[in-house]
């Protein structure tokens, strides 16, 4: 099982944060890297259970299941059902917890999957750089104070 | 019941951070409200289980018992026992976690309690502000402290010059000649340190002689030294700029004043410890403490045997091995150093320069012989070394100061069961684990006084002919630093 750990600090309130990204079907809004997204059988995004099937901005298509989703502990985990990516038993989670000091929050984007060892490299940096830090890079200019 | 939380980010790698507040005795440090910190019954401090006795700056004692402790997930709880101030059912958890994005830490701390009636917000807001966020204000501060006297002006990313001593061929300590090094900005993994203090060790003669082929004519010699870390590499997560650090390494090259090495080999020296005593103590402190503890484990009432013991080696291992409980017997050449050796921890000294002890161990043992022989002395000691030996002793060769070991003969230690070990140092050093446990044992034996590092001689780097001239005279006593 390889794990790919991303953290980063966004400027801004938990609160602020969470109500951007726990819309599981929000992702072209607020990440660079997605182009557009739909919610399958148009079933609410937060329903436990859904389906989210986006397009990457270079052509790739993925669906997603969305397994938890807890507005207490801001956090949600889903799972991948089809990627172009050469992964399997993918589960990945993306968590805010509040910095009281500042008034910020302290986001983790983390991920477990199974892959050939020959591409456990470059699929972890994908993944890590150029998925879940990209996506904490635009948080972070969309919510960054002066 | 009452929850606190409070959180904070640090701008510090987890790793620098966790080490500061896994120490469950280290607030008297760091933290602005506590005093005094103790461990009932001299604990360790990550044991867990123990319990630590504070008293706040107004006065308050509290007592704390650590409940869980987990180095994986940087995470610590701990409880209230009994406190001047009426928190009951007091737990707390401090959890660290990597920030990635700029390698910082976020900490995490959060506690539940129960407070008599009417006193909930005046108890939360002293257990979150004066206890939480004055716990973070002071760590900052803490980790700060340092980084301005770091000096690393302009240089940053720059390579750095400075002087430095190179052997220009193999020889007497007349090949000793001054060149200019560079020190890079650290890479990946690398710190940049400027020096304090550079310890000369016996290892450097063997070396600039040609008997031991580690450098080549033309290299910087030196295996340590001490100072202050400049700046540090990307994937960095144990030192800081501004972090007093020691190192022992191969390859050669701590004859100089600004030096790039591996984080890696790199230990922090504890506050009240100064740098010129981690200097003098690293490589030969080290070397003490695998002797005693790794290669050879020593238990009270064994017999010690130890070689040069008014020597930078000799005294720390005649001590330590002392305060194990074993019957120390050093050998020295001349009637000053058997009182230094005495000074050190040796029980019985006996003085020769014709290598003749083996009656006197055998004596002073009372026919026992050693059970474990530090042996720097090489070719012109074999015979009364073996002579000296214990049933099952070890003797372990660390330096060959009267000329190079012979081989020995297949069949030599059969008369005892006895053990022969010719350890390398750095081999044991190379694992950062376990480095830093043995950076660990030997900075408490120093601060606890039972490693008492001599200082024989502070050099000049330029004086490093003069410095090489008196430890092959065997005139020196402690251990000698260059001061670049």
């Amino acid at each position: 099982m390889i794990r790919v750990y991303t953290s980063s600090v966004i400027d801004a309130p938990a609160d602020t944060v969470w109500s951007v990204i726990r819309d599981f079907n929000a992702l072209p809004a607020w990440h660079p890297l997605i182009a557009d997204s739909r919610i399958e059988n148009a079933q609410p995004s937060d329903k436990v259970g859904c389906v989210r099937a986006f397009r990457m901005r270079d052509g790739g298509q993925l669906r997603e299941q969305l397994l938890s989703l807890s507005d207490y502990d801001y956090q949600c985990t889903y799972s991948i059902l089809a990627s172009p990516m050469p992964l399997e038993h993918y589960v990945a989670t993306l968590k805010l917890t509040p910095v009281t000091d500042g008034n910020r929050c302290f986001a983790e984007w983390s991920a477990e999957f199974d892959c050939e060892p020959a591409r456990e490299r470059e699929l972890s940096q994908t993944i890590g750089q150029g998925v879940f830090q990209a996506g904490f890079d635009a948080l972070k200019l969309r919510f960054g104070r002066r | 019941m009452q929850r606190v939380t409070r959180s904070a980010i640090i701008d510090a790698p987890i790793d620098r951070v966790w080490a500061i507040l896994r120490d469950f005795n280290s607030h008297t440090a760091w933290h602005p409200v506590v005093a005094e910190s103790g461990i009932e019954g001299d604990e360790p401090s990550d044991r867990v289980g123990c319990v630590r006795n504070f008293t706040l700056r107004d006065g308050a004692r509290i007592r704390e018992q650590l409940i869980a402790l987990s180095d994986r997930d940087h995470r610590m709880t701990y409880c209230i026992l009994d406190a001047d101030v009426p928190l009951e059912r007091y737990v707390a958890t401090v959890q660290l976690k990597p920030v990635t994005d700029g390698n910082r830490t976020f900490w995490h701390w959060q506690s539940t309690f129960r407070t008599p009636r009417g006193r909930e917000r005046e108890l939360s807001e002293m257990v979150g502000v004066g206890v939480y966020e004055g716990g973070f204000a002071g760590l900052r501060q803490y980790l700060a402290r340092g980084r301005a006297g770091a000096g690393l002006g302009d240089a940053r990313g720059a390579p750095i010059e400075s002087d430095a001593i190179a052997f220009e061929r193999t020889g007497g300590p007349e090949v000793l000649r001054p060149v200019r090094v560079v020190a890079n900005a650290p890479g990946p993994g690398e710190v940049r340190i400027r020096h304090a203090a550079i310890g000369i060790n016996y290892v450097d003669v063997y070396i600039r002689r040609g008997w031991m082929p580690l450098a080549a004519p033309g290299d910087v010699l030196g295996v340590e030294a001490s100072g202050v870390v400049l700046d540090v590499g990307p994937d960095v997560t144990n030192v800081i700029p501004g972090d007093r650090v020691a190192y022992a390494l191969l390859p050669c090259g701590s004859y100089c004043g600004v030096r790039t090495v591996p984080a890696a080999q790199v230990a922090r020296i504890p506050d009240g410890i100064d740098n010129e005593t981690a200097a003098a103590v690293f490589l030969k402190g080290l070397t003490a403490e695998y002797l005693l503890h790794r290669i050879h484990r020593v238990v009270p009432g064994e017999v010690v045997l130890v070689h040069a013991a008014a020597g930078g080696l000799g005294t720390l291992a005649a001590g330590w091995a002392r305060s194990l409980g074993a019957t120390v017997i050093g050998t020295v050449s001349t009637d000053e150093k058997a009182r230094t050796a005495r000074d050190h921890g040796c029980h019985h000294v006996v003085v020769t320069r014709e290598y003749n002890f083996a009656d006197a161990v055998l004596r002073a043992s009372g026919g026992r012989g050693a059970d474990l022989i530090v042996d720097g002395l090489g070719e012109r000691g074999v015979r009364d070394n073996l002579a000296s030996l214990a049933l099952f002793g070890h003797w372990v060769s660390v330096g060959q100061a009267s000329g190079a070991l012979p081989p020995l003969a297949s069949d030599a230690l059969v008369h005892r069961s006895a053990t022969f070990s010719q350890p390398v140092i750095f081999h044991y050093t190379a694992d950062p684990a376990r480095l830093a446990e043995m950076a660990g044992r030997l900075w408490q034996a120093v601060q606890s006084g039972v490693v008492r590092p001599e200082i024989g001689g502070r050099f000049e780097l330029g004086s490093a002919a003069e410095a090489h001239r008196l430890l092959e005279s065997r005139a020196s006593r402690g251990a000698l630093l260059l001061v670049p």
